[in-house]
């Protein structure tokens, strides 16, 4: 009778302790919906390895920074980093992931992937509504083997906010003084001219149905639907074609700064570097409630960097350079529990 | 905003007999179902009200800093922090507008048709087809629209409107510009297939009920349908006819994703042709909600959905006034 009283006891506390278990494991993140497919792979080849879940909603970057401010998740992730003054102020810590490339597409008659060759002071006069039509001197000139229509140019833009616009409008503001001067850059924008396509399939939809259009999306959805993606002259005056590598190229030139990790990839240094490259970023609390959850998310990524290069390259993300994951990991020692011990 | 027109069109049913005042003492399950039922009112009243008084609190510091210029300015520019809800809110009326000038008749024709018309075999599955259509999840239109409707709209039919309208005075001006598929006429008139099925099988209804013995009595008389359905008909029942285009307008304004997916997403004035692109305020929420930068933005938005609210709280409470007119100057109806 009393061992069978006992029995019981140890298998119900067995259980608890097993739903503890899991209970502490578990982490959860929101924010970017740009990574997200990638987070998603992620966390599901993670789990399976380690047998630890990670739960993910996208929900946009403005959403991820809230949700993190209020310590409702364990991380936020960013396609914009945070600058550095307000990590301070929200005693915040932030690292990069993954990078990934912003591509222009057209759908010109006649006009193959990689054929035309714009500037970024060209594309800026584009989406200003400065240049008008595809045989404008300015293209041409640019492009003196390429027979381009004279018609007009319909210009197709994000019309919800997005990282990717924010990468986009980025490196048109270091490219011209007056898309800087006049528009800006943000994650939505008043733009000029051109028609809003709904995420990056609106934009695919939109320039696929119109002729003689151009639109940006992210470099995957380039790829996936095939569309003419335009070589674009980067700041070592070199025309490059987007690709894993260039993208790989803008991270490892550009200069880290592991306080912040403050970074936008765009117009970086480097022959074979894509100028319109974005990192997308991690963002957590510097001092932890929950340490085990904390630990656990760092475990996460730590893995990832380590084993998850090859997925992200699946999806069309470039992994971060061996250097700067090595200089990430440093700078999670940061990141402490109350007692002001660092948690992994 | 579905439960206003279904409390116009219930008005046109006779009112439950009140609980005879001499039954003081209700039994406890009475007691019991009346405290209950009274509560889920009362907290009907009570979300209206948190959701107003939240939404006047996210506002707020749009309000502060843009004051009432808020509501005629052309500007959306949020890296430099400058809001206006002029386009969305012409966009949000001129789409709403076009919808139910092309859905009205179309479902009076529709509701006509089953009741008057329409043999006996053919009603049922008609009907329930109309009732169908509502149940498509707006998204779906939205696709629609983009990937089906669009390409064949700004081909073949974008073309000869403006040759037809185009030379028109006035009338030419909005049927101007060039036939790029997308923008305020192509989100209005999808929006107006959307809401179709709405009025439409509300107006079914209320024709349905209309007593035989009125409508025999015209024809009797050597009324022909027409007479009888302009005549007898509508208005007996126009409080129901009315409920039912509000019902479509409430849910033309508020749609989201169709529009978001049509109108082009554009946040400066284009000019007053329906063949632009334009912005609704529910569209330019869903576009910029979740990544929404800075203060300001993101109440700028909650100030564009008050405006929304406000919008449909008018176009109710006009619509009452107009029930409460004809109620008037109709007369009684039995």
């Amino acid at each position: 009778m009393l061992r069978k009283w006992q029995l019981w006891l140890a298998g119900i506390v067995g259980v608890l302790a097993l739903t503890a278990g899991v209970q502490a494991a578990e982490v959860t993140g929101a924010g970017a919906s740009f990574p997200a497919p990638l987070y998603a792979k992620w966390a599901d080849a993670y789990s399976k390895a380690t047998g630890n879940k990670i739960n993910y909603q996208s929900i946009g970057s403005g959403g991820g920074i809230k949700q993190i401010q209020a310590k409702t998740v364990d991380f936020g992730a960013s396609d914009a980093p945070m600058k550095p003054e307000d990590l301070a102020k929200n005693g915040l810590v932030q690292f990069p992931t993954v990078v990934g490339g912003v591509v222009p597409v057209v759908n010109i008659k006649g006009i193959a992937s990689d054929q035309l060759r714009l500037s970024g002071a060209v594309l800026a006069d584009i989406y200003l509504g400065k240049i008008t039509i595809w045989n404008d001197p300015a293209i041409t000139a640019l492009n003196p083997d390429v027979k381009l229509p004279s018609a007009a140019i319909a210009v197709v833009r994000r019309a919800d906010g997005s990282g990717t616009s924010f990468i986009f409008t980025n490196y048109l503001s270091k490219v011209s003084a007056d898309w800087k001067e006049k528009v800006g850059e943000g994650t939505a924008v008043q733009w000029p001219v051109g028609l809003g396509g709904k995420g990056n399939e609106g934009v695919s939809a939109f320039v696929q149905r119109l002729n003689n259009s151009i639109g940006y999306v992210e470099y995957a959805y380039a790829k996936q639907s095939k569309m003419a993606v335009v070589s674009l002259q980067n700041a070592a005056k070199q025309f490059v074609a987007p690709s894993e590598e260039a993208f790989k190229a803008a991270a490892a030139g550009a200069k880290w700064d592991p306080a912040s990790f403050y970074q936008i990839l765009t117009d970086q240094p480097g022959e074979k570097t894509w100028p319109i490259t974005g990192a997308t970023f991690i963002l957590m609390h510097k001092t932890q409630d929950k340490p085990t959850q904390a630990k656990e998310t760092l475990n996460y990524f730590a893995w990832a960097y380590k084993s998850g290069g090859a997925m992200a390259s699946e999806l069309d993300y470039a992994p971060l350079p061996e250097s700067l994951t090595k200089m990430i990991e440093t700078s999670w020692a940061q990141i402490k529990d109350a007692s002001g011990k660092a948690v992994r | 905003m579905q439960k206003m027109p279904s409390s116009i069109t219930s008005s046109s049913l006779p009112p439950p007999s009140p609980p005879t005042r001499g039954r003081r003492r209700l039994a406890w399950g009475d007691m019991l179902f009346h405290r209950l039922t009274q509560g889920f009112a009362v907290l009907t009243l009570l979300l209206l009200s948190g959701i107003i008084v939240s939404l006047i609190w996210g506002a707020w510091p749009a309000i502060r800093e843009f004051g009432v210029s808020f509501l005629w300015k052309a500007e959306w520019n949020p890296p430099m922090n400058r809001f206006g809800a002029l386009i969305p809110v012409y966009g949000t009326l001129v789409t709403s507008a076009v919808a139910l000038v092309i859905a009205v008749p179309v479902s009076f024709g529709i509701a006509f048709f089953l009741t008057e018309l329409a043999p006996g075999w053919m009603r049922k599955p008609l009907g329930i087809a109309v009732e169908l259509l509502a149940g498509i999840p707006s998204i779906v239109y939205g696709m629609w629209g983009l990937l089906v409707f669009v390409p064949i709209f700004s081909e073949y039919i974008q073309p000869p409107l403006a040759k037809a309208l185009g030379p028109l005075p006035i009338i030419g001006a909005l049927f101007s510009g060039p036939p790029l598929g997308i923008g305020i006429l192509a989100a209005g008139i999808v929006l107006a297939i959307m809401i179709i099925p709405f009025i439409a099988s509300v107006m079914r209804d209320v024709f349905e009920i209309t007593p035989a013995i009125l409508k025999e009595s015209s024809y009797a008389l050597g009324s022909t349908r027409q007479e009888v359905i302009w005549n007898v008909v509508l208005p007996y029942t126009r409080v129901g006819v009315v409920g039912g285009i509000m019902l479509g307008l409430g849910r033309a304004l508020g749609e989201t994703m169709a529009v978001t997916f049509l109108i082009g997403n554009i946040n400066s004035f284009q000019g007053f042709s329906l063949f632009l692109p334009g912005n609704s305020i529910a569209s330019a929420l869903a576009n910029e909600f979740t990544e929404a930068s800075g203060e300001l933005h993101t109440s700028a938005l909650i100030e564009l959905g008050l405006i929304l609210f406000l919008i449909t709280f008018v176009v109710l409470s006009l619509s009452k006034l107009l029930l409460m007119r004809l109620a008037k100057s109709g007369g009684t109806q039995t």
